[in-house]
């Protein structure tokens, strides 16, 4: 049976060199980083030079690095250790945030934080003059993400970051989808803080990072044998470590290959999608956008029959309908972008990954258009329009 | 998931489609939450429904109950499928994950809404006749 991996924004799979460089540290060269035996000093030697590499994959200083046990970690860690110096504040974070700073600042808003959610515009661009407008004298942090995970769209970090700081506010980026896929530097970000995770870049899961510029006061969630400079106890996940390392070296490396030949993928699939089926919207910004994702939102039908009834003919996509969603709602992103509940519901996401090729892309085109025909002649709302 | 019975409802629904003419029209739903189900149905003068079909907008648990529904009151009389209830289609089915039980487990609403208006339809028919009205679920 065909089996077309669309769903690379979700995770990616583990790139086999990635797994050859991590398998010695689980039954060999398993030794505590922290202590100071032969093993000891292997895994602790392993540990550092991944975290040279991690920085300079990111242009950042090998002592800003802190792993952690994945990508939402290291934004709970950026958001909620960062502001518990304070006693009280604000916080603004964008209406498209991942769920992982969203539901963080919730609690910090039930914890008595005032939170400031910015829109985005159409296109899912933070809107410039809300933004602005949003600074108090108490705002603490700004959290903006990199690059939507649902939609794609690139935000303008450095000018976001500016801003912030001709105001004295520090800025956290969320950036678990944008590393590996785009050039991310944190110097040219101008940012304090900024998350990534393995799994989204070919390799494991369970393993992020957290740029912690040099000077940023931040305390810890974990608390413990004060690894990670005591910003993240707990024995190193060495493996992972080591394999975010060589996932983020050979993602960054290959860039200059793997994007251009990504987005062309993706503008085949965009323009096939839309000379083959009419009333579908391609969401996000045409241009500042992830090289892999494209979101449609297909009137009439139901994102999770959509996803469901691509499975069975063996493509993976994701869905930002409600059923999908699990949530009750559909996606706060595209109703962030101003996409009205019931046309949010045919919401579809079709990330690409660098072993897609032309032909999954056709093979893809030519079955999207029979599942979205067969299910508007269900749909009770397509013989009404 | 979903079980296998619940995906082979999904993937080929029986009676899909609209009636035109109908003796019953029911509609339920509101496609900003996703779901929205349109049930037509024919009846004879033996008030026995001869024929049902469905119009889905919504998940694979929406398209599945609204499928089954229809096999569950094909040639049963109105009086018998006034009985069949949300919790039944669901049976049918052989279970529907949690979650789904009541976002998307309207069909059988949808249904006695289309009696309902049968039933109306032919009370305005015969207006000498006490109509008995169906208790919505």
């Amino acid at each position: 049976m065909r089996s077309v991996y669309f769903d690379h924004a979700a995770t990616t799979p583990l790139d086999p060199r990635v797994l050859e460089a991590m398998l010695p540290f689980y039954c060999e060269r398993y030794g505590n980083p922290s202590e100071l035996h032969r093993l000891g000093r292997q895994a602790r030697a392993a540990v550092d030079e991944a975290r040279v590499r991690v920085a300079a994959a990111l242009g950042a200083g090998e002592s800003e690095i802190v792993f952690t046990g994945g990508g939402s970690e290291a934004d709970n860690l950026a958001v909620c250790g960062f502001l518990s110096q304070f006693a009280s504040g604000r916080l603004i974070v964008s209406a498209v945030e991942h769920s992982a700073v969203l539901e963080a600042a919730r609690d910090l808003g039930r914890r008595g934080w005032a939170v400031d959610i910015v829109p985005v515009d159409g296109r899912g661009v933070v809107d410039r003059h809300a933004y602005e407008r949003a600074f108090r004298d108490d705002t603490r942090l700004v959290s903006v993400m990199l690059a939507n995970n649902l939609v794609g769209t690139l935000q303008p970090i450095a000018d976001l970051a500016r801003i912030a700081h001709d105001r004295g506010v520090a800025f956290h980026t969320d950036a678990v989808q944008a590393v590996g896929s785009v050039p991310v530097d944190v110097s040219a970000l101008g940012v304090d803080l900024l998350s990534l995770s393995g799994h989204k870049l070919y390799g494991p899961k369970g393993i992020g990072a957290l740029y912690v510029k040099q000077g940023t006061r931040l305390a810890p969630l974990v608390h413990g044998g004060g690894q990670e400079r005591g910003l993240r106890s707990g024995t190193e996940n060495v493996p992972g470590i080591v394999g975010l390392a060589a996932a983020l070296s050979l993602a960054t490396g290959a860039l200059d290959e793997t994007r251009p030949r990504v987005e062309a993928l993706r503008d085949r699939l965009v323009a096939g999608v839309m000379e083959r089926i009419p009333e579908v919207r391609y969401l996000g910004h045409p241009e500042d956008r992830l090289p892999g994702n494209v979101a449609l939102a297909v009137r009439y039908v139901e994102g999770e029959s959509m996803l469901l009834r691509l499975d069975a003919e063996g493509f993976m996509v994701a869905s930002g309908s409600a059923c999908a969603s699990g949530s009750g709602e559909p996606s706060h992103v595209v109703l962030a972008l101003g996409v009205d509940a019931t046309e949010a519901q045919g919401s579809i996401r079709i990330s690409l990954g660098r072993e897609n090729s032309e032909d999954e892309v056709d093979a893809f085109l030519a079955v999207l258009p029979t599942v979205v025909e067969s299910l508007r002649r269900m749909s009770p709302l397509y013989g009404k329009r | 998931m979903y079980n296998d019975l619940v995906i082979d409802h999904f993937s080929n629904p029986r009676n899909v489609g609209e009636i035109e003419d109908a003796d019953g029209v029911g509609q339920i739903g509101d496609p900003g939450c996703g779901d929205v189900m349109r049930i037509t149905i024919a009846v004879d003068e033996r008030e026995r429904i001869t024929d049902v079909k469905f119009l889905t907008f919504g998940c694979c648990a929406a398209v599945a109950t609204s499928s089954m529904v229809t096999e569950l009151v094909m040639g049963k009389s109105v009086a018998e499928a006034a009985l069949v209830t949300n919790e039944s289609v669901a049976e049918a089915l052989g279970g529907l994950p949690p979650e789904k039980m009541h976002c998307s487990n309207l069909a059988a609403d949808a249904m006695h809404l289309a009696l309902e208006d049968h039933l109306a339809r032919s009370g305005r028919a015969a207006q000498d006749e006490t109509t008995p009205r169906q208790v919505h679920p």
